[in-house]
């Protein structure tokens, strides 16, 4: 059973203190996230319509959430004709409570689960386990995560921050039929998963699935994946369970043209995902059911500025970018949703009454390369400095940063104040104190002149 | 042509001799330039830090004070880019505080695009006999897009030999109050930043910003490493006369 999130705790600047001490985990971050951002760049660079097709990623995901009440009628009307139910979540235990009761209904005590971090979101494997329920993750990393009882770190891949010899030792321990001439080859550690997960698949009368995408035009539902484990989920079992944040939603078929390059070029670094599937509604010999997820959505669509995040397509290509997130690793954001897009919508979602997300929105050096890699063209630093002014503040904080802002905001206030300090530049100390002992922990600070600009404009140019 | 400089309040208080250079630069050029004294700071680290009504205010301060002037130039691609991308944002259209920063924030120039698109020189007359490597802030590259009007003025600088820095898109660690905020991962990135430094074996680190050089510089000399860092505008002043 894979940890819960809720509780974690401390912020984001201590837990990241910690993960940059780790150089293993240094090592394998630096590693993955250039790799995938060097394959990204180069099939980003094939397409000579890249940024028109960011920009109709962006028109067609903003059109939808301004009209999102009329395509979600649209959607469960077309899912409904198409045999399958449709369920409305409002939050967390809302939505563990309608998946709950129709595992029950089936009378199944296991599950298989596919791609959704929507699941992670609400923490539904701890809901069914509270209720004698069994949730399997099949996807690799996603199981990798589950065996080894901790928090994915990545939206892609999971496991990011494991290496495969570390691998191997959560194999050997949790998986029944291997034995220790296991080695840590990659195909082997493979062949492992797919044998475990193989008897997982053949034997589950119920899944649970996410989507990248629903189309309310059709009532279809669109999953990408790499491994095939997605695809066995959707089709073997008798029951499929869907829970999709509403946002996911497009309103025509022939919007997925524009996403269907744009989602596996950012995410995974290829021209196209190995599985694409769909299904509309329920099919011969399965039951479908659809959870249709708030949890906070309707909040953040609310918010001005802050509503782009629900642009997100859910490709990584913003954490593979960011040297915050490099450093730090996933587990310091504290939530499913890691890296920038993290910072933003994590704070959004859950709101900034915990020392953790309110430190989130801070976790970013404002250096812009995940506005620039984002497929939809979310404005991440504009977001994250709209939600800092929302953010609570330490008293001292307030009052220096008030302080500060009496002074420069007049030029005679400000002219005294660097008087004052050239006079004590002989007494400035090496090491600085208070919080200002993060800058001398580990840089010198400049020497301050012996006359400020201004003061050398005054002397030479009005006298 | 009359140039207002907007020097910036940490060129200012800290590092003069950027302002020095650039009035000596753009005289040698031809501009007339002046220097309104009422000017403190543009607001980015108020704003950024999430204090908007203060930094409103000092964006509302420096629209009255560089009101009126042909052009606005700013050794600081962060603080350019301040004026020219978040002014906009800050205050309500229609109102008079949208007109007044729609009336200042076109003229308002980095060093390196007033002299390229308005001066429209790339030879400077400068001289600098060193190895030197360039990093691109962040802000200059991913908020103004400067591209490479930096690089195209130190290639025309005789002496100057200019090399490649690894990774030189990625972000040094600085990011205002991000340093002291999250100290542990600013000073990772400042370290992988020096690294790369160390590794083109420049003597001297330039960058149109002095923010992000007092971070690396704050790094560079906290390790001993000898490289020095040099505002883009004090290697553009520099002549043979002057060496």
């Amino acid at each position: 059973m894979s940890a819960t999130f809720i509780g974690m705790p401390g912020n984001f600047p201590q837990n990241s203190k910690k993960a940059v001490q780790n150089s293993q985990l240094r090592f394998n971050l630096r590693k993955a996230t250039h790799t995938i951002r060097g394959k990204r760049a180069s099939v980003v660079g094939e397409l000579p319509d890249w940024q028109e097709l960011r920009a109709a990623g962006k028109a067609i995901k903003d059109h939808t959430l301004h009209h999102l009440d009329r395509y979600l009628l649209q959607l469960e009307e077309a899912v409904t004709r198409a045999g399958g139910t449709v369920h409305w979540a409002r939050d967390a235990a809302e939505a563990n409570r309608i998946v709950t009761d129709l595992v029950k209904a089936t009378g199944e005590t296991e599950v298989v689960k596919v791609k959704s971090m929507a699941t992670q979101e609400i923490e539904l494997n701890q809901a069914l386990a509270a209720h004698g329920i069994t949730a399997y993750e099949t996807d690799l990393a996603e199981l990798i995560v589950q065996l080894g009882d901790d928090f994915p770190s990545h939206i892609l891949v999971p496991a990011i921050h494991r290496n495969r010899s570390e691998i191997r030792e959560i194999f050997l321990d949790k998986m029944p039929h291997v034995t220790p001439d296991l080695t840590d080859d990659p195909p082997a550690l493979a062949e492992a998963a797919r044998l475990h997960l193989r008897e997982r698949f053949l034997r589950s009368k119920v899944a649970i699935s996410g989507a990248n995408f629903m189309v309310a035009e059709t009532g279809t539902l669109v999953v990408l994946e790499s491994e095939g484990n997605g695809r066995m989920c959707l089709t073997l079992p008798e029951t499929l369970i869907s829970v999709v944040g509403i946002e996911k939603l497009l309103p025509s078929w022939r919007d997925l043209e524009v996403f269907l390059q744009l989602l596996p070029r950012s995410s995974t670094g290829e021209r196209m995902n190995p599985y694409t599937s769909m299904w509309t509604g329920a099919t011969e010999g399965q039951d479908f059911h659809l959870v249709l997820l708030d949890n906070g959505r309707t909040d953040v669509l609310a918010d001005e500025v802050g509503r782009q995040a629900l642009r997100c397509i859910r490709c990584s290509a913003c954490l593979n970018v960011c040297p915050v997130y490099e450093r730090a690793g996933g587990h310091a954001y504290g939530s499913v949703y890691p890296g920038p897009i993290g910072a933003i919508l994590t704070p959004q979602l859950r709101g900034m009454s915990s020392e953790l997300d309110a430190s989130l929105p801070f976790a970013s050096s404002l250096c812009g390369a995940c506005y620039e890699a984002c497929p939809v063209a979310i404005d991440i630093p504009e977001v994250l400095v709209d939600l800092r002014a929302k953010a609570p503040h330490a008293a001292a904080e307030r009052a220096g940063m008030k302080v500060a802002g009496w002074i420069l905001n007049d030029h005679q206030r400000l002219a005294k104040a660097q008087r004052a300090a050239t006079r004590v530049r002989k007494l400035v100390p090496k090491r600085l104190p208070g919080p200002l002992s993060a800058w001398t922990d580990t840089r010198d600070i400049p020497e301050i002149p012996e006359e400020s600009f201004r003061d050398w404009w005054e002397r030479n140019e009005r006298a | 042509m009359r140039v207002a400089l907007f020097i910036t309040c940490v060129n200012d208080t800290l590092f003069p001799g950027t302002g020095k250079a650039v009035v000596s630069l753009l005289r040698r050029l031809g501009c007339d330039v002046d220097f309104p004294a009422a000017q403190t700071c543009c607001g980015q680290m108020h704003v950024n830090t999430g204090y908007r009504e203060e930094g409103v205010r000092l964006a509302r301060h420096f629209t009255e004070v560089f009101a009126g002037y042909d052009a606005v130039v700013a050794p600081s691609g962060s603080c350019a880019a301040m004026v020219r991308e978040q002014y906009p944002k800050l205050a309500k259209p229609g109102s008079r505080g949208a007109a007044a920063i729609a009336e200042v924030t076109p003229k308002v120039y980095e060093l390196s695009e007033f002299l390229i698109d308005v001066l429209k020189v790339q030879d400077v007359g400068a001289y600098f006999p060193h190895r030197v490597t360039y990093h691109p802030t962040c802000h200059s590259l991913r908020g103004l897009h400067l591209g490479d009007r930096p690089t195209r003025l130190l290639r025309n600088v005789r002496g100057l030999e200019l090399v490649p820095l690894p990774g030189a898109e990625e972000c040094c660690g600085f990011g205002g109050t991000f340093a002291v905020k999250n100290p542990a991962v600013s000073a990772a990135m400042g370290a992988d930043k020096t690294r790369s430094i160390m590794d083109t074996g420049a003597e001297v680190l330039c960058a149109a910003d002095n923010s992000c050089l007092m971070h690396i510089g704050g790094t560079l000399s906290r390790q001993q490493t000898g490289v020095r860092t040099m505002h883009l505008a004090e290697i553009l002043a520099s002549t043979e006369e002057a060496q």
